[in-house]
């Protein structure tokens, strides 16, 4: 294979650094080395107004006050302070929390382990395009329930979540509302306030910003919101999160929330597009699925199963040139697929064919013509190979065959 | 993870891909694993009935790389093999051959399945009762 440019179309596993959020963050790891938290001296308080500024930021990007923002070292930080901190600081409300089963792990397993602590957890099915069926929400909701977490967009597939209609819902039973925005923030609108979502979780490097800073927003007002802190100490962030800021890191997200704020709008615009053509010209191949409601959506991904060919050695085909994903987790230890999919009632087969294109800022137009050539090219190869596709195109059903599962 | 140069090198240039006629008398084959589980694997075997050898060997497999590369290895330790020789194959050969990480090994044992059930395919056809050596190790 000659050798061409990697392109990386996984942005929702983690997005490159903006360089000019890098430029942003290099004179706080030298110069401006100070402790947010040293109030004595000049250091301290150039890297405290710092802070400050991106925490502003932030609140502008997502049209909060800046006091209700905490940062966390991720999303998934995020995900267990809102977890624990409601179930602790409520726990005299109730126990019960409902999510759904195509959260983030982040979630799910937050949840798994509060349940050893008492908590009661409903995971919502999805409906097949992703969302959550709102009458299923409502009914699950009783007088022990303290919070409802659902996330704004899927990780695997993009769909977006009817948030100000859940919201409605968790008003009407005055239940909070806590939302894993990590895939939205810095890419779609994301208004907690107006949506009213009362937690809201989000992280830097999934918007072109450094890894290992997030951020929690947490509402001060109809309704206060309070989180019992997972991290003891110095009382930092309004006690709700102790541990010296990570001062670059924050500088650096203040910058990268800046940026998508300008230029979310043509991102979409121009991401879109190029997500569609994508999309279109490799579900024109036969025996092509598009995962996930296509109307409800990030503008970047598209989720797509090849039928009769596996997602791992489809990959194979082409990852020296380009970088995605598969929901066939056959190199995990589990071999089990995408639970994601698999939630979304897709048949194990289709899950083990998906594969998750997520572009992003600094993907090209040829990019884009490089991924569906060998892309298409890899289906074709691999499809060769597969004695399932031979069996479909002879007109076997597939259904009636029994395998002998292993 | 990263693949073993004898992976890829089976990857790109997978040997012996294609479909026997398995209708033939002299062809077994042998299809495992299921789309659920991500892997099938169909192998063929052609016999020749003189000489009691193996004279052909084909797959096509839905996997990924490694269970790929396990079924074209196979194919090409099969041609020229007696049954019994065949039979003796082991998942574990195949590991060490293509440096198979602890995750992978299932693609093995699913190839070395796929030989087992091709020789019976073909030893029923032909009605044949497998002589009762025991090879298998595990």
């Amino acid at each position: 294979m000659e050798k061409r440019r990697l392109i990386y179309l996984d942005n929702n596993a983690t997005t490159p650094c903006d360089p000019r959020v890098v430029d942003t963050m290099v004179p706080y790891f030298y110069e401006k080395h100070g402790n947010a938290a040293s109030r004595s001296h000049q250091f301290g308080w150039e890297a405290e107004d710092a802070v400050d500024y991106a925490r502003e930021q932030i609140a502008k990007l997502l049209n909060v006050e800046d006091k209700e923002v905490i940062f966390t070292s991720g999303a998934t930080e995020s995900n267990n302070l809102a977890l624990k901190g409601v179930f602790e600081m409520y726990a005299k409300k109730g126990n019960h929390i409902i999510t759904a089963e195509t959260e983030h792990k982040a979630i799910l397993d937050t949840c798994k382990h509060l349940e050893k602590a008492g908590a009661e957890v409903t995971y919502l099915k999805v409906q097949e395009d992703g969302l959550v069926n709102l009458a299923d929400l409502e009914a699950a909701i009783k007088p022990t329930t303290i919070l409802v977490s659902l996330m704004w967009a899927n990780n695997e597939t993009g769909v977006i979540q009817p948030m100000r209609e859940i919201a409605q819902i968790c008003e009407k039973h005055g239940v909070l509302f806590h939302s894993d925005a990590t895939q939205a923030v810095g890419k779609i609108k994301t208004h907690p306030r107006e949506t009213g979502v009362h937690l809201m979780s989000f992280t830097a490097h999934k918007m072109y910003g450094p890894k290992g800073v997030g951020g929690l927003y947490v509402s001060r007002k109809n309704p206060r919101v309070k989180v019992t802190a997972q991290m003891d100490g110095g009382g930092h962030e309004r006690g709700m999160r102790s541990g010296t800021l990570n001062v670059p890191g924050i500088v650096g997200f203040g910058k990268a929330a800046e940026i998508a704020m300008n230029e979310m709008e043509q991102d979409t615009a121009r991401l879109s597009k190029l997500r569609d053509r994508l999309q279109h010209e490799l579900t024109q191949m036969p025996e092509t699925k598009v995962n996930g409601n296509e109307e409800s959506r990030m503008p970047h991904v598209t989720n797509i199963s090849f039928k009769h060919v596996e997602g791992e050695g489809l990959m194979m085909t082409f990852n020296q040139n380009i970088a995605v994903s598969s929901g066939s987790a056959c190199t995990s230890a589990s071999l089990e697929p995408s639970y994601v999919l698999v939630g979304m009632g897709l048949g194990d087969d289709l899950a083990h064919s998906s594969i998750r294109f997520s572009l992003g800022r600094f993907t090209t137009d040829e990019d884009v013509d490089q991924a569906i050539e060998l892309v298409r090219n890899g289906v074709n190869h691999m499809r060769e190979l597969s004695p399932i596709w031979e069996m479909y195109l002879d007109g076997v059903d597939l259904t009636k065959i029994e395998w002998s599962a292993h | 993870m990263a693949y073993s140069e004898k992976v890829l090198e089976h990857f790109k240039n997978p040997r012996n891909v294609g479909t026997l006629n398995k209708e033939a008398k002299n062809v077994g084959t042998g299809l495992v694993g299921a789309p659920e589980c991500g892997d099938v694997m169909r192998l063929q075997i052609e016999v020749d009935e003189e000489s009691g050898m193996i004279r052909d060997a084909k797959f096509k497999t839905f996997g990924c790389g490694s269970a790929i590369a396990s079924s074209s290895l196979a194919t090409e330790w099969l041609k020229g093999k007696s049954l019994d020789e065949a039979a003796a194959i082991d998942n574990m050969d195949i590991v060490e051959e293509l440096a198979l990480p602890p995750v992978k090994i299932h693609c093995s044992v699913l190839a070395e399945d796929a030989i087992k059930a091709a020789i019976e395919d073909y030893r029923q056809k032909n009605g044949i009762t497998a002589d009762k050596q025991e090879h298998a190790t595990a």
